[in-house]
């Protein structure tokens, strides 16, 4: 089963990217990434049943530094949302060059 | 000359003193160190105080001797103002002492030299100096009796005029600076004429062109001093390059730069060849910028600025003698090069002529001096090119000798008037002749000392000057009838042609130096004294540490001679020494020009020529003596201006005037609208600063237009990147 | 590759059909226009990811996706997504023109199509240094003391406690930016 897991983890990685290059939403992003990093915990954690565990520990982290993101990634969300009432992306150009 | 090396250790000199030849140069730069030290150790404020200038600063003995006159500011004791510098007393040892002790050495190995067969040059190796490739140059001493011949001069001589300086400079507030110059310009000096390779030569060139610019603008707080110092500076960095150029091309077409080397690989040229002769002139390039001829000359009459002293060592007896020297040290090359010969022997004489008429109208006594000096290196360079290098060598010591004596007697005489000027608080010119006249009662000894100088220079029988000054014409005489230059031709003249009329000005010249030198007797020390009433009670003889010198340089400038003593004349003494010294290193290069066999002239043709010379000498000094009448002179102040071709001549054929005309005003004016306005503000500010920082902006701009701050950009650009990546590992 | 291990055929049928429910579920929520409903998608994919974890052996990580995924970080973005009120229609018109649209599936077929290459077995296996890989295998035949969370925390505490303290730190960063960020400025700064 390790080849279709890896395959499943591919068309979701690659539907996350879709997602993201997509749309505006500044949360639809956010949660297409979650995707794409759920699918690559799907990867690690397939390949771990044949590698051994240092797989799943990493899905461990992963899902560490995916809490801390989401955190963070909303705290930031919320404050743009403040000043700007909207999370719609195309309104928000505070680097442009 | 055999210029196969032979080991250093199995060399007869090598078990003598002559293994301590590099301490010959070490000692005058240990003294440079000390004074050097001390100098800004004890930076007082540095001031002009040159005697030979006008500002007003005195010395003790001028306060000395007018304590009739006391002034307010002059203390009883006196060395009132300047103070004398605090180190004065250790540097007055040390400079000249450093002197004393390489001279006592340079003795040591002259004798030890003389004691041994100097078949093969010394050559001793100090370190590895450049090893680059093919090029491995070694820091070598090359000791052989055309080497020994000018470091007893430089060492010699210098003594002498270190000596001389103490009493000169010593009440200079810049006195361990002077003294740090002047030994490091020995040191130079040496390295120069003990150089075993034309790169260590051209070190000790460069380095005495540097000591010369500090000496010259020693007094650097008069505008014009300075701008005398960069003269010298900038004019010699023009010969300066035709010696790089001929450096180049020995290391291009000979693959060596060592000196024996280079004569080795030299004589293996095609006699008259393009490379010998191309090598040959632009070496000659380089010493007509050392050496003061035309037409790199301008420099040296404006070097006078410096002190007298300097004049006398540095402008006079040693450095410009150095393209002399390079001339018969490259004899090797010069001689496969004969038309390089004739270019040297025609702007010698060219050289020697036309100062001679500029010296005639000069009024300042060392301006004399100084187109005297060009003149008569003028000789020198007529004697080395013809191949006459003993004769050119010869004339270089005794000039030495003479020289430097007219030059420190001048001194001493400008010293006096100096102190006679600032004890009445004249402003007048201390150095023009027409303020002094009469000193022969003030000043007796300078007096019979300048005048033999003024004899040998002049050429008078058996003083030094007549000894070689007769050798080089009577070897250009013969040389225009027998030698590899009357069958070459310059610029279309056949070379018999060309010897002769560089023969016939030779003998111009002589008249004119007997008539300048003799004028500058007269107007100096003859006639009624023009310097005032109250100044007149203020001249007398210069101390003795000034005149003890003088008197040694008399001796040497009269006896000169007979360091060589032409065959003719083999009554008086021991025939052709220097000639016999010489012989290993330039004996092979003197016989190639004259076709293998020595120079022949008849015993009438000789007694003719010989009498000839003396017949000038003394028709120029007897027409001087008569034509001009001293008693007629009056001060500068009261003094018409000169009209006619006396004004050409007293302002030096405006030469200097030509040249800023033709050469420094366009520099200055193409620098300016080219080099400044085009070049430095346009390419270099404009393309360049100011073009790489709209370069950089642009590409920042285009940069941050690719920011867009959309994040969908962002993520679009990311992911292209990943494929990208992606595909070089799936694909690879 | 080691020889199938997954050999059952309700074992197969329960992973392709997990899986299917995933790939459908993730389909769903990335074409959702509204937000709260893609949430819910996404929820439904991480379910149906934490059943495909167990049937791949590891029940410690099935059980993390359900606790902190699932549990924690979709409540949170459900909970902003509220608290922003995002459900409007207005704030729906979120999508790209059409040309958006074929550009990113080009793009993501193109990255589809390298990451299938790249997962072929052969492939893999030639990725994995084999000295890893005879090790990695010998660890994975031998079973372990400890239950299922015994193999997971054994390296976690060991190997791998350096990374696993950083991630504290890491935990602690986030909590306190933010708190910054969500902190309502009270000086008119």
């Amino acid at each position: 089963m390790l080849v279709e897991a890896l395959a499943l983890s591919a068309l979701l990685f690659t539907i996350g990217v879709i997602g993201v290059l997509t749309r505006r939403n500044a949360i639809m992003i956010f949660m297409c990434v979650e995707l794409m990093l759920n699918a690559v915990n799907l990867s690690f954690v397939a390949l771990s049943k044949l590698y051994g565990a240092a797989g799943q520990v990493f899905v461990v982290f992963t899902m560490t530094v995916a809490a801390a993101e989401a955190a963070v990634g909303l705290a930031i969300i919320i404050a743009i949302f403040r000043h700007q009432r909207t999370v719609n992306l195309q309104n928000i150009n505070l680097l442009k060059g | 000359m055999n210029p196969a090396l032979i080991p250093e250790g199995a060399h007869p000199l090598a078990t003598t003193v002559a293994r301590l030849v590099w301490l010959l140069p070490l000692l005058p730069l240990l003294g440079f160190l000390i004074n050097g030290t001390l100098a800004m150790l004890g930076a007082a404020k540095i001031g002009p105080a040159d005697p030979s200038a006008d500002n007003g600063h005195g010395h003790g003995e001028a306060h000395g001797h007018g304590d009739a006159h006391a002034h307010a500011d002059h203390g009883h004791d006196d060395h009132g103002h300047p103070p004398r510098h605090k180190f004065a007393k250790i540097v007055s040892l040390v400079g000249p002492g450093v002197l004393v002790a390489a001279f006592g050495l340079a003795v040591a190995i002259f004798a030890a030299m003389r004691g041994v067969d100097m078949e093969h040059p010394y050559v001793l190796t100090l370190f590895s100096w450049m090893p680059v490739g093919d090029l491995n140059l070694n820091a070598t001493i090359l000791l052989d009796p055309l080497s020994m011949v000018m470091v007893m001069v430089i060492t010699g001589v210098g003594m002498l005029i270190h000596i001389f300086s103490v009493g000169y400079m010593q009440d200079d507030p810049g006195y361990p600076r002077y003294f740090a110059y002047l030994n490091l310009f020995v040191f130079f000096m040496l390295i120069l004429v003990l150089g075993g390779s034309y790169p260590l030569l051209f070190v000790g060139w460069e380095g005495v062109g540097l000591c010369s610019y500090l000496l010259i603008g020693f007094w650097f707080s008069e505008k014009a001093n300075a701008d005398a110092g960069k003269k010298a500076f900038i004019v010699n960095r023009i010969g300066d390059f035709g010696f790089l150029v001929a450096m180049f091309l020995m290391f291009a077409n000979l693959g060596t730069l060592d000196i024996l080397g280079v004569a080795e690989k030299a004589a293996e040229l095609p006699m008259g060849g393009v490379i010998a002769t191309a090598i040959a002139l632009f070496l000659f390039v380089g010493c007509t910028g050392k050496s003061a001829q035309i037409p790199l000359y301008v420099w040296l009459p404006d070097a006078m600025a410096g002190p007298t002293p300097v004049s006398a060592l540095i402008h006079a007896a040693t450095m410009v003698t150095a393209g002399v020297y390079l001339v018969a040290r490259a004899s090797g090359i010069f001689s496969m090069a004969p038309v390089a010969q004739l270019t040297v022997a025609a702007v010698g004489a060219a050289t020697a002529f036309f100062a001679a008429t500029i010296g005639l109208k000069q009024w300042d006594i060392k301006k004399v001096l100084a187109y005297s000096t060009v003149s008569q290196l003028g000789y020198m360079f007529i004697g080395v090119g013809v191949g006459a290098y003993v004769a050119g060598v010869f004339h270089l010591v005794t000039h030495a000798f003479f020289k430097a004596l007219l030059f420190l007697g001048s001194g001493s005489v400008i010293y006096v008037m100096h102190a006679a000027y600032h004890a009445t608080h004249n402003h007048d010119d201390a150095q023009d002749m027409r303020n002094m006249g009469g000193m022969k009662t003030y000043m007796p000894i300078t007096f019979y000392l300048m005048w033999t100088a003024t004899l040998a220079i002049a050429g008078i029988p058996l003083f030094s000057g007549f000894f070689s000054k007769d050798e080089i014409l009577a070897s250009v005489f013969a040389r225009a009838h027998h030698s590899t230059l009357a069958e070459a031709s310059l610029l279309g003249i056949p070379g018999s042609t060309l010897l002769m009329i560089v023969y016939g000005l030779g003998l111009a010249s002589a008249l004119l130096t007997a008539i300048y030198m003799t004028r500058m007797m007269l107007y100096t020390f003859h006639g009624p004294n023009r310097t005032g009433e109250a100044e007149r009670p203020h001249l007398k003889e210069a101390p003795w540490i000034m005149t003890g010198p003088l008197v040694v340089l008399a001796i040497l400038a009269a006896f000169g001679g007979w360091l060589n003593v032409p065959a003719l004349l083999d009554a008086i003494g021991p025939v052709g020494g220097l000639e016999h010294f010489l012989e290993p290193v330039v004996g092979a290069n003197a016989l190639r020009t004259t076709l293998g066999e020595a120079p022949h002239l008849s015993h009438s043709t000789e007694y003719v020529l010989v009498g000839t010379a003396i017949l000038i000498a003394v028709v120029g000094i007897t027409f001087a003596v008569l034509r001009l009448k001293p008693a007629a002179l009056v001060a500068k102040k009261d003094s018409p201006a000169a009209t006619g071709f006396d004004r050409v001549l007293e302002n030096k054929y405006f030469v200097d005037e030509g040249y800023d005309a033709a050469i420094v005003q366009p520099t200055v004016n193409v620098s300016r609208a080219v080099l400044w306005k085009g070049f430095d503000a346009g390419i270099i500010d404009g393309l360049f600063v100011n073009g790489s920082a709209l370069l950089a902006r642009a590409f920042g701009w285009m940069g941050s237009q690719l920011q867009t701050g959309q994040v969908g950009t962002y993520a679009w650009v990311l992911l292209i990147g990943v494929i990208t990546l992606l595909g070089a590992f799936t694909f690879r | 590759m080691q020889p199938n291990q997954f050999h059952s055929l309700a074992y197969s049928f329960g992973f392709y059909f997990f899986g299917l429910i995933a790939l459908a579920s993730a389909v769903a929520f990335v074409t959702r226009k509204n937000t709260v409903a893609a949430a819910m998608w996404l929820v439904n994919v991480m379910f149906a990811l934490a059943a495909l974890y167990v049937m791949l052996d590891a029940q410690f990580i099935a059980t993390m996706q359900v606790l902190v995924y699932t549990g924690a970080i979709m409540v949170v973005f459900l909970f902003v997504i509220m608290l922003l009120n995002l459900g409007h229609p207005s704030e729906l018109a979120d999508a790209r023109g059409k040309w958006g649209y074929v550009l990113a599936l080009f793009v993501g077929l193109a990255l589809l199509a390298e990451v299938m290459a790249l997962n072929r077995s052969s492939t893999i296996d030639k990725m994995i240094p084999p000295d890893l890989a005879a090790k990695a295998a010998a660890a994975a035949a031998t079973p372990v003391a400890g239950g299922i969370i015994g193999p997971v925390a054994a390296p976690l505490f060991k190997e791998y406690l350096l990374a696993f303290e950083l991630t504290s730190v890491l935990l602690l960063a986030a909590i306190v930016g933010s708190v910054v960020l969500g902190k309502r400025r009270t000086d008119a700064r």
